[in-house]
């Protein structure tokens, strides 16, 4: 589809329709309505012609709601954690958004710590926040802190791809060694193998097939893959 | 803003990888990143994937070196660099980029100042403001080198030497003809343009330096990479030239080196700075050549 630049307005009509990430509806002084692109990409349309969204890449983060992302604690802040996201404002995290907690019984975040959490409030004038469970159930769902392992740094639209359960890479790394990963959405991987060889293959895989780096399809990851000393 | 401390999962695996001999791009100890030069179209703006550089102008010689042409380098850390650059403060490192840019480039004298001056006289008067035909006024040429790091991943000082070098090696100024008293600059399709005198091309190669057992057990890494430059205990910064000169030796962080370890880096250094030398030596000349630049 056509690529579009960050303030051109763009024709997307349809009776029930659904803005995706990087398009903006803009209510004019008549109050006719006008779709707004806010990142730059291409326009993208699904099959029924209902939701549009602009794909594109870019390695700074925006937060959006319900988001998993990988955080680094900074300081810490009352009862909780200020966390940076990678974004323009550090977020913050509260001492009780885990599974289990409760006044006395509360998790040993230190700072430097990594933890994988869901954005919980994003909203371009206050700062973002975070919880480590889902709020109506109450489970951690996977979401903690991340013990051990390492942290790759790659691009959005890399970040997306492995998020992307049909995506190639994480299979093929997994069939070659047992690997633990949490994907973030701001641009961090946290991978976790048993050797140091096989986080360090894992990690450099990823930035092979990140769109920005080696920019390599499967069967030249797989290649490459044979080339590292496993 | 200072750049975060890396977190606890990263620091420990860097660690376990660096005792197990290991770097995180795969990379040998003593390997160093191949490097990639852009020139730009017009003559003598030469662009690395990370930097970009400036032009020179006129001026009236400064009072205690009437003899001398001006070399100033300004170096600037954009925002697209790293996430915690701010535009308008200067952080740390881009103070200390900026410091050590100077003192390669312009303290240890790399450009002949004195091939850079035009009319010399004993006493500075302001310049016309017609610059094209002007007499008796003293006169030098001013270069200044310009640098913007627009992305960087680990050891934004060896690629900014090497953009800064690559630029005075393909700049060509205007040819100046002094008659008697009276300087004529002529346009750049009148006259070729002629490059720049330099005494010497200055190549920087760079360590982050780790401790071990003792201080014979130090490694050093070479082109350290963010990551590896964050986490250093100490790092080695040689500025070198290819006839195994050395310019500048920046060693910071505290960590101490054996004798032995420091002449080991030194010497690698200084075979870097010949392939390099070599290399780039081979570029500009390949871009001039493109550019088919006529001499009638």
């Amino acid at each position: 589809m056509s690529v579009v630049l960050p303030g051109e307005l763009v024709y997307a009509q349809h009776k029930n329709i659904k803005l995706g990430p990087g398009l903006q509806q803009v209510i004019g002084e008549q109050g006719e309505s006008s779709t707004v692109v806010t990142r730059a990409g291409t326009l993208e349309q699904n099959a029924k012609g209902n939701k549009f969204w602009v794909e594109g890449n870019s390695r700074r983060y925006v937060p959006a709601p319900q988001e998993p992302v990988v955080g680094i604690i900074s300081a810490r802040q009352g009862e909780g954690w200020r966390v940076d996201i990678g974004s323009a404002h550090q977020a913050s995290l509260d001492g009780l958004a885990f599974e289990g907690a409760s006044r006395r019984n509360r998790p040993n975040l230190k700072v430097n710590a990594l933890v994988y959490a869901r954005v919980s409030l994003a909203h371009k004038d206050m700062d973002p926040e975070l919880e480590c469970f889902d709020a109506q159930t109450r489970k951690a769902d996977g979401f903690g802190e991340l013990k051990g392992g390492f942290l790759v740094r790659c691009s959005l639209k890399m970040s997306r791809n492995l998020l992307d359960p049909n995506y190639f890479l994480l299979p093929l790394l997994g069939s070659r060694f047992p690997l633990d990963a949490a994907v973030g959405m701001n641009g961090r991987v946290w991978i976790s193998a048993k050797e140091v060889k096989q986080t360090i293959a894992a990690s450099r895989c990823i930035d092979a097939a990140d769109p920005d780096g080696g920019c390599m399809d499967q069967a030249a990851v797989k290649k490459f893959l044979n080339t590292l000393d496993l | 803003m200072r750049p975060p401390s890396p977190s606890t999962p990263e620091k420990d695996f860097f660690f376990a990888a660096l005792d197990a001999g290991h770097r995180l791009d795969g990379r040998a100890f003593s390997e160093p990143r191949a490097p990639a030069l852009v020139f730009g179209p017009a003559l003598g703006t030469p662009s690395s994937p990370s930097e970009r550089r400036g032009r020179r102008a006129r001026r009236a010689p400064r009072a205690d070196a009437p003899f001398e042409g001006v070399l100033s380098v300004h170096a600037e850390l954009s925002p697209m660099a790293a996430g915690e650059v701010e535009p308008g403060r200067q952080s740390e490192e881009e103070i200390s980029l900026a410091r050590m840019l100077d003192k390669i480039f312009r303290r240890a004298d790399a450009i002949d100042r004195e091939a850079l001056c035009i009319l010399a006289g004993e006493r500075v008067r302001p310049p016309p403001t017609n610059l094209l035909q002007s007499h008796a006024h003293p006169q030098v040429w001013h270069v200044r080198l310009a640098l913007h790091v627009l992305a960087d991943a680990g050891n934004a000082l060896d690629a900014a030497v090497l953009a800064g070098s690559a630029a005075l090696r393909h700049f060509r100024r205007p040819d100046a003809e002094v008659v008697g008293r009276a300087v004529t600059l002529h346009a750049p399709d009148a006259r070729a343009p002629v490059p720049l005198a330099l005494h010497y091309t200055p190549f920087c190669v760079s360590y982050a330096l780790f401790a071990g057992d003792g201080e014979e057990d130090v490694r050093a890494l070479l082109d350290p990479g963010l990551l590896e430059a964050r986490l250093a205990h100490g790092t080695l910064a040689l500025a070198l030239t290819p006839a195994r000169e050395l310019a500048v030796v920046h060693k910071a962080g505290g960590l101490p080196l054996a004798p032995a370890a420091l002449m080991r880096a030194v010497r690698a250094a200084a075979r870097r700075a010949q392939e390099l030398d070599a290399w780039l030596g081979a570029r500009v000349r390949d871009d001039w050549a493109r550019k088919r630049v006529e001499v009638r």
